[in-house]
């Protein structure tokens, strides 16, 4: 390890411990742990919302991956971003005014049921799991990579900051981790940008022209299709994209951090501008990748590409570029995934112990430790499993993550807010189908079932051919909580006008 | 029992509101109608133009020829999505000030006529 990276990693860790120190003295209500007294203004929460969502995987993966595939790669960044449109225009306010820490308690603002809060939180934990687990495995290894330690040192290291800043700085800590996090990733993104474009000139064509002729795929490079040849496929993975962040709880549980519906909505504003610019520029990630790294060294480092982005800040700017880029990468994973802690341990304390155990009567003081205990207990599981993961190929989880939240989530969340006669039984039927299906299609798929060793978990022959199913179990996740909703005979007007006025006017 | 958790988590005069009454209000349906108004055409008009890209790659090699210098149709396509992104934002930002307002007379009517009761 270099000492200027080490130096670079100690500040960051450093800085996010005294924001948890500062954080911790203003953290002693469930609502100041779970949503920071839902005292954040539309800036602040706009960042870290982009905090939040920029995970290594947009830094790393889409760099590596426009960098290898070129066009193919670039789909990633338009379906992430495209998918604001969708949490801003259907489900940022009316979450905000529904729901107090969690996603069930949006859902359970109509169905005031046990078994719905239990689903919905069942499928916020599945959820959390999975996008864990795929974090902090990319982190171990990334971190490996970067710095030269073990992989399960870095797992843990990761896996001990994380727990600290939840645990003793809550939603807080988390909130500035993240914004801390959004800066410094657009300033190293920005910088590179800056540095690609100049050894291109300034010339954008000149780029495109230059980096035709760069990698190994000559033109196609700048074609569609490289990697994703089968149409259904693309299509399905770009259903995915676009419709599965709406439903994942972390993105989620940054709504409640906001006072007013008014707030949700500029902060989603802020989100959008900020990680579309991001997405932009991984333009010139990859293309500077390509042009100045290669496609050899690129594999060498790292097969799936993930090394891309450090390898060509070290060609651009050299030893401190690529320390400042790690760091950079590092702080990344530190806020996706203490945002992930947070809202799997708001999912067991709140949902599960406070309203369905204890039935709501909890004092203050129990809620808070009882989040405190599952905030060690969601760290401590994830990363054992981690451990164990080191070997597998995890980037299905990722997907599989994005797909219940597409299948499971979003379909229950619209009907809930938009549909009068929408009911228990179709909540129930429509998460639970929407999980199931997106589960089973996965464990069938080729990134479960490989013909060739190694490359996924089971040797054999896959079921389905699509690497995302999202185009199979989105359409059964809505068809579920149809048919559970007219196959059963109950309905509530009345509470039906009380979600809806609540949702639309904020009263409470 | 259907009441009972959500009584425990809220202030008692919470269950005094008349909701479908204000639901059925004419404000309150010309905020709704309003909003969905311009919702739904938005909605309908970004998934169609996101779609319309791995669609046309896919199936067809239109989008490969190429529109200034090695920039092809493909790469512009995927900028307007961006342009297309931050386009809607705002527009539906600045429109949103209005239900704002609107909500925002329906609470205060709806408080006015709370206090005399």
């Amino acid at each position: 390890m270099s000492i200027t990276a080490f130096i670079l990693f100690v500040i960051i860790v450093g800085i996010t411990l005294v924001i948890t120190y500062w954080a911790a003295k203003r953290t002693k209500t469930a609502s100041e742990f779970y949503t920071a007294g839902g005292g954040l203004n539309g800036w602040q929460n706009g960042l870290a919302i982009a905090g939040d969502y920029l995970s290594a995987a947009s830094f790393l993966g889409i760099a590596g991956a426009i960098a290898l595939n070129g066009f193919d790669g670039f789909f990633y960044s338009i379906g992430y971003l495209v998918a604001y449109l969708v949490v801003l225009y259907v489900v940022a306010e009316p979450l905000r005014n529904l729901g107090k820490y969690t996603l069930a308690d949006m859902i359970t603002a109509r169905f005031d049921q046990k078994k719905i809060r239990a689903v919905a939180a069942i499928n916020t934990i599945a959820i959390v799991i999975f996008y864990m687990i795929a974090q902090l495995v990319g982190a171990g290894a990334l971190i490996q990579l970067l710095l030269g330690i073990d992989y399960w040192i870095a797992v843990l290291i990761v896996g001990i900051m994380m727990t600290i800043y939840v645990l003793f700085g809550g939603m807080t800590a988390t909130s500035w981790v993240q914004i801390i996090k959004a800066a410094l990733l657009m300033l190293g993104t920005v910088i590179i940008s800056f540095l690609v474009l100049m050894k291109f000139h300034f010339n954008l064509f000149n780029m495109f022209t230059e980096v035709k002729n760069a990698t190994p795929h000559g033109e196609n490079f700048l074609h569609p299709g490289i990697k994703y040849k089968d149409p259904i496929d693309t299509i399905s993975i770009t259903l995915a994209l676009v419709l599965g962040t709406a439903g994942l709880p972390h993105i989620l549980m940054r709504f409640f951090t906001v006072k007013d519906a008014k707030t949700a909505r500029s902060s989603v504003a802020v989100a959008t501008w900020v990680v579309g610019l991001f997405y932009i520029l991984t333009i010139f990630l990859g293309f500077g990748a390509a042009a100045f790294v290669g496609s050899e060294k690129i594999i060498q480092a790292n097969a799936a590409g993930n090394m891309a982005a450090p390898l060509l800040a070290q060609v651009l700017g050299g030893d401190f570029l690529m320390s400042f880029v790690s760091a950079v990468a590092f702080a990344t994973i530190l806020a996706v995934v203490a945002g992930l802690v947070l809202s799997g341990a708001s999912a067991f304390a709140h949902d599960i112990y406070g309203q369905i155990i204890k039935k709501g009567n909890i004092t203050e003081k129990q809620q808070v430790s009882a989040a405190r205990y599952s905030c060690i207990s969601v760290a401590a599981l994830s990363i054992i499993l981690a451990l164990f993961a080191q070997k597998m190929n995890v980037a299905f989880l990722v997907s599989l993550a994005f797909c219940v939240a597409a299948s499971a989530n979003l379909p229950v969340i619209l009907f809930t807010i938009y549909w009068k006669k929408f009911n228990t039984a179709g909540a129930i039927t429509g998460m639970l189908s929407g999980l199931a299906s997106s589960l089973i299609l996965v464990i069938i798929s080729p990134n479960v079932i490989a013909p060739e060793p190694g490359a996924a978990i089971i040797v054999g022959k896959p079921l389905i051919s699509l690497t995302n199913p999202a185009i199979i179990s989105v359409p059964i996740g809505f068809l579920g909580a149809y048919l559970g909703t007219v196959l059963s005979p109950k309905r509530d007007d009345k509470k039906f006008a009380e979600v809806t006025v609540k949702a639309n006017t904020g009263l409470k | 029992m259907e009441n009972k958790e959500f009584q425990s988590s809220s202030p008692p005069e919470s269950t005094t509101i008349d909701y479908e009454k204000i639901a059925a209000s004419e404000p309150f349906q010309h905020l709704v109608s309003s909003k969905r108004k311009l919702l739904v055409p938005l909605t309908v008009f970004f998934l169609v133009f996101y779609f319309a890209l791995p669609f046309l790659t896919s199936f067809t090699k239109v989008l490969n020829n190429y529109a200034i210098g090695d920039i092809s149709w493909a790469w512009i396509f995927a900028f307007a999505q961006f342009i297309m992104t931050w386009t809607l934002c705002t527009v539906y930002v600045k429109k949103a000030n209005k239900f704002d307002d609107m909500a925002g007379n329906i609470l205060e009517e709806y408080k006015n006529k709370g206090s005399n009761v």
